[in-house]
């Protein structure tokens, strides 16, 4: 993160109006940590950190593609249902195919999580571009559908990871490299790999292109159809990849997982600095998002002044005041 | 899931034979039930259906139909349906909210169906025939009491608490009061919504926040799954007891295994619901009388009766 508040000057002039966007979700990073120092000096514990941030990865992942659908002018309220219909399915392929491959259903599970997530994520795109209706209620189906199909899978329980994977999958969420969780380094990678696709290739602009204004890019020669349907797509390979890191977590799939997840990736998202009616996309800013998110969260059992009947309250002002905080340095 | 869909395919061909059904003169039990959308409900789901299959084959003269519905408006739909096409002799009913299904469940009683309810209770506690509940509060009075025991009276205790509903406030309750006057002292309790995601969370800020603790009480075992993780994860030693609550069977599991950790469990079990079926049927065609209230209790799961408690089987 600190390396994108070191190249956003490198930028060329013009962009220097909108790069307080970028550093917005920073500063107001920087304030929470500060704030919850003061708080508790516990919170700015390496393990505190590393705990909050490494548990961030679920939202800040699935919040990178919803990043591309909203900058493309779209939303996805399946994101919460598909992530744990990814890990049922991911986890039943795993369990059957345990007993002939032994380890090796680990990476043939990642692999068909990433097929499922893209099929998804397929589905999603084509109802809401060549089925040309709205995001908002395609979605809403979707999410529906997800979640009954999971909890079918499940008769309304749980799936459990088969126990001779279970020790072997265990270091993809608490495993650490160099000292890293690797759900952060994951984070980072993706992050990496969208803000590329997003800032240096072509189709990063026609996303924001149609985002900002569908009939302009349209007169382009940009198909809206295939810039948003990929948006999609990467979406539900987000949720995918997010779904590989979640499976080692708790090692079942649940008809409770990732409920309301949807929410928290949306909030990170326009946390991020991303306009909810589309245009440009701050991947960036997202998981700085993300992270604050979970951050709050921690802060509100870290700290003893709230009252267990009010968590929910005092969370919904904090984020109220991030976006004002950001709001304000925007209109410097 | 196949047994699911041949259920489904029995209680639609039940259906169909049901004026046959009542040609023979069979008596007629209708289960309403919440559809499983977590653990706890998909074990009355599961609970529910094997009390009917061995019933159904048990008395040749009795027919068991089990129904499930998604929400409360969706439970008064079914309760019209079922009684709509022929007489039912008796409905055992786990309604969705009291204060809904009361006016419905009354409609059927003034037709001469016996009613029986199951776990939350109607608003007007005239319908109910047969009430069968189970016991929130000792539920948080016997892990007070086991963890008095096992800690000596005294120590550092964490709680995680579900939804804010009176099943987690008795709970609660319990708890609270049967420790007052200990030494042993609850340093936080937080809302984690009998989720194991979110009592993964709570447990490592649990964790962060305070350096020692002797002891974890989620009162459900959904939670204690997330709670398990979290303490396994830190490498703390100081954590003597992590205990839940509910039933699960893959806790009841650790209990006959003699885990350290959570040697005990509390039930407040789905099975209750496939009790009060069969004292249902036992006073329709054993002319056993069972009018009244019926609380279980939630003894102590230990090595020594879990096996009472464990359904391998189930989905909880």
């Amino acid at each position: 993160m600190a390396v994108m508040t070191e190249s956003a000057p490198r930028r060329r002039p013009l962009d220097l109006n909108i790069s307080w966007t970028d550093v917005g979700p920073f500063l107001a990073l920087a304030a929470l940590l500060v704030v919850g120092y003061l708080i508790n000096p516990d919170f700015l514990s390496a393990t505190n950190l590393a705990n909050v941030i490494t548990r961030s990865a679920f939202i800040a992942i699935i919040a990178v593609g919803a990043t591309f659908v909203i900058s493309s002018g779209g939303l996805d309220l399946s994101v919460g249902s598909m992530a744990a219909f990814i890990t049922g399915i991911t986890i039943m392929f795993m369990n059957a195919v345990a007993p002939h491959a032994g380890i090796w259903a680990i990476p043939a599970g990642m692999a068909v999580a990433i097929l499922v997530g893209l099929l998804c994520g397929l589905a999603n795109g084509l109802i809401v571009t060549v089925g040309r209706i709205e995001p908002f209620i395609a979605t809403l189906g979707t999410m529906g559908i997800f979640r009954a199909l999971i909890t079918y899978l499940t008769d309304g329980g749980t799936i459990p990871i088969d126990r001779s994977l279970r020790e072997a999958y265990r270091p993809v969420y608490f495993g650490t490299v160099a000292g890293v969780p690797v759900p952060i380094l994951i984070s980072i990678a993706v992050a990496a790999v969208a803000s590329f696709i997003l800032y240096k290739m072509k189709y990063g602009r026609k996303c924001a292109a149609v985002g900002a204004n569908e009939d302009v890019a349209r007169y382009s020669g940009i198909s809206v159809i295939r810039t948003r349907t990929v948006a999609y797509i990467v979406q539900g390979v987000c949720v995918a990849i997010a779904a590989i890191c979640y499976v080692p977590r708790l090692g079942a799939a649940t008809p409770t997982t990732g409920q309301l997840w949807e929410l928290q990736v949306i909030t990170a998202v326009v946390i991020g600095g991303t306009a909810l009616r589309g245009g440009k996309g701050h991947v960036w800013g997202t998981v700085a998002g993300a992270v604050i998110l979970e951050l709050i969260a921690n802060l509100m059992v870290l700290s003893d002044f709230v009252s267990e009947y009010l968590v929910a309250a005092v969370q919904g002002v904090i984020i109220i005041i991030a976006m004002l905080i950001q709001r304000f340095s925007n209109s410097k | 899931m196949f047994s699911r869909k041949w259920i489904a395919a029995a209680t639609l061909g039940a259906l169909l034979l049901a004026g046959q059904a009542m040609a023979q003169d069979k008596k007629v039990i209708a289960v309403s039930i919440p559809a499983a959308d977590h653990g706890w409900t998909a074990g009355i789901v599961y609970h529910a259906q094997a009390a009917a299959k061995e019933i159904n084959a048990a008395f040749p003269n009795v027919e068991v139909v089990v129904k499930t519905s998604p929400s409360a408006a969706e439970q008064v739909s079914a309760l019209e349906d079922l009684s709509a096409s022929r007489k039912l002799d008796a409905l055992v009913i786990l309604p969705y909210s009291s204060e809904e299904l009361t006016q419905p469940v009354k409609a059927i009683k003034d037709m001469g169906t016996f009613i029986t309810v199951v776990d939350r209770g109607l608003t007007d506690a005239s319908v109910q025939d047969l009430y069968l509940a189970g016991d929130n509060i000792a539920v948080g009075t016997n892990t007070a009491k086991f963890m008095i025991d096992k800690l000596g009276g005294k120590g550092d205790v964490v709680v995680l608490r579900g939804i804010p509903t009176v099943i987690d406030d008795e709970r609660i309750k319990g708890f609270q009061d049967t420790i007052k006057g200990t030494n042993l002292k609850v340093l936080d309790i937080q809302y984690a919504h009998w989720n194991s995601d979110e009592a993964f969370k709570l447990m490592q800020d649990y964790l962060a926040k305070y350096p020692h603790i002797d002891a974890v009480w989620a009162n459900d075992d959904d939670m204690l799954l997330g709670v398990l993780e979290a303490v396994k994860q830190s490498g703390r030693t100081d954590i003597k007891l992590a205990l839940g609550g509910n039933g699960m069977k893959d806790i009841v599991k650790k209990v006959i295994d003699g885990d350290a950790m959570t040697p005990v469990e509390t039930p407040y079990p789905p099975s209750m619901i496939k009790t009060a079926i069969y004292m249902t049927v036992a006073n329709l065609i054993g002319q056993a009388p069972v009018r009244g209230t019926v609380k279980l209790d939630a003894p102590l799961i230990t090595q020594a009766n879990a096996k009472e408690y464990y359904f391998p089987d189930s989905p909880f």
